[in-house]
């Protein structure tokens, strides 16, 4: 793996029609739900993270703020035990 | 029973009840409950102390409306509906001042709020707008093809969803407190339905103007997963409720009837009035369960957006509105024809009709969809009494 946790967020995020602003226009931190990400789409998001990065959200993290920004989305991985960093 | 639920009682059987069929039959506002309602006071009754209010809470709300939905379901629906405007209000308004100073005309002058978040172009699809809120200078202006606003023309005030400016997308949205001295309604279609004829759900173009204040502050998809989506889910739910009560209580007194004339033999009916019962049970059991539920996530955000809290009251709605319509049915066969007539003390006609409204009112199929998605990342199953 060469790209960092955020690097791959932010791949998904480009290649899926959940965002109508193009992520390469927002920072980390943009709140996503203003660029367009819907209650729907944050489901599917979080499977497709769950996918990338082979983990499970436990219940508890399963809430509107976990999906709120890319920043937000990588400290959750974190907190899940994902190496964040780039390897 | 608290003072409350003791007002709702004497509204529900001495003014709801006795206009109920006229108010059904024109299709008309069910003035006279309204104004019973206003002189006891019971339309601010969720306003906090600091605000002028008696603070009541949610439960206090939902009994209410279980109340008046075996008088009168639209007065019920119109009440439930003020509720769920009031409760975003009092929840969401936060410190604003405007909020609070709109809170305290709620009280003394026991204002009626009706709502406008189903739109042209997206209809049911409440958590998508296609209006937008139009900022200038500290001041505002909307526009929305709204399809339907219950009782619009005699509520003081309508809380209107819009998008946050004109350039966000549909599914960022906010809610505006608009009163009715800053809207005008161009009524564009009539409300001539098979049931909840009373709340006069016509179709209007809404124009808004006001300061920007008015907008609360929170986005909508908060103010909806934590308070407009349980709340109204859970007073619909009382009010279909109080439906399928009176509608066994209709089917009872047809049954005792019948067992008094021929002491000893068991009406036919009596087995299916059992069954009707214990389905009743269950759809209370449910209801009270998810306002326990409900007031136990109160006092945390991160519960009230949670997954499961959303799935449940997501359930909460799909099920009481299936059961009210199934239990309606079994009174209507209990008491039979005396029941399907419009002209006897146990005639379920308009129940039937008012509680078939409940399953297309935000359609099961959309609420179903929306937990379709849910449980595709629900995890853990928590315990019995946990
Ligand atoms: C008594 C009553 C009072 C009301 N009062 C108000 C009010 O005061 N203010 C207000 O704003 N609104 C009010 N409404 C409207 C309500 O909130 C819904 O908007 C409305 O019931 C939906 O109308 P619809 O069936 O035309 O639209 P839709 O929800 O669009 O449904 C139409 C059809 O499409 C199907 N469908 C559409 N999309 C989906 C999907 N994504 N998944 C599955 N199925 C789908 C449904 O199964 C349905 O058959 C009221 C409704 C009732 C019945």
């Amino acid at each position: 793996m060469s790209s960092s946790a955020r690097d791959r967020v932010r791949t998904l995020l480009k290649t899926t029609g959940w965002l109508q602003t193009d992520i390469d226009t927002l920072g980390n931190d943009a709140d996503l739900y203003v660029a367009g990400l819907t209650s729907h789409a944050t489901v599917t998001l979080m499977l497709a993270l769950e996918e990338t990065f082979d983990v499970e959200f436990p219940d508890s993290l399963l809430r509107r703020r976990t999906f709120s920004s890319v920043d937000a989305i990588v400290e959750a991985l974190a907190e899940i035990g994902v190496n964040t960093e780039a390897v | 029973m608290t003072d409350w639920i003791a007002a709702a009682r004497a509204v529900g059987s001495d003014v709801a009840a006795r206009h109920a069929e006229d108010v059904d039959r024109q299709a008309r506002f069910p003035k006279e409950s309204l104004a019973a309602l206003k002189e006891r006071k019971l339309l601010g009754i969720l306003i906090p102390e600091r605000d002028g209010g008696p603070g009541a809470g949610i439960a206090d709300v939902v009994s209410v409306c279980h109340v008046l939905g075996q008088y009168c379901a639209a007065t019920a629906m119109i009440y439930a509906m003020h509720q769920i405007q009031v409760s975003c209000i009092v929840r969401h308004g936060g410190d604003s001042s405007w909020h609070r100073a709109f809170a305290k005309r709620l009280v003394d002058e026991q204002l009626l709020l009706a709502s406008a978040t189903s739109e042209a172009g997206v209809g049911g699809d409440v958590r998508s707008s296609v209006c937008a809120v139009e900022e200038k200078g500290g001041r505002f202006s909307l526009a929305k093809q709204a399809t339907v606003i219950s009782y619009g023309a005699d509520s003081d005030g309508i809380l209107v969803t819009a998008r946050r400016t004109p350039q966000s997308p549909a599914s960022d949205q906010v809610i505006v407190v608009v009163p009715k001295s800053g809207a005008s309604l161009e009524a564009l279609q009539g409300w001539d339905t098979l049931g909840m004829r009373g709340t006069c759900s016509n179709g209007y173009h809404l124009k808004a103007e006001g300061e920007m204040a008015q907008v609360i502050p929170k986005s909508y998809a908060d103010v909806s997963a934590q308070t407009m989506l349980p709340t109204s889910h859970l007073v619909w739910s009382a009010l279909w409720l109080g439906i399928a009560t009176d509608a066994v209580a209709r089917a009872r007194a047809f049954v005792r009837a019948e067992a008094r004339k021929k002491p000893g033999v068991m009406p036919p009916g009596a087995v299916r009035l059992a069954e009707a019962t214990s389905q009743l049970q269950l759809m209370k059991s449910n209801v009270v369960a998810a306002l326990r539920r409900y007031e136990a996530a109160l006092g945390s955000e991160d519960s009230l957006s949670a997954l499961p809290f959303a799935i449940a009251m997501n359930s909460l709605k799909t099920a009481s509105s299936q059961m009210a319509v199934q239990i309606v049915g079994q009174a209507l066969l209990v008491a039979g024809l005396a029941a399907y007539r419009n002209d006897t003390p146990f005639s379920l006609g308009r129940h039937l009709r008012d509680a078939h409204s409940a399953a297309l009112m935000v359609n099961n199929d959309r609420i179903l969809a929306n937990t379709a998605q849910l449980v595709l990342a629900l995890r853990d199953d928590p315990e019995l009494l946990a």
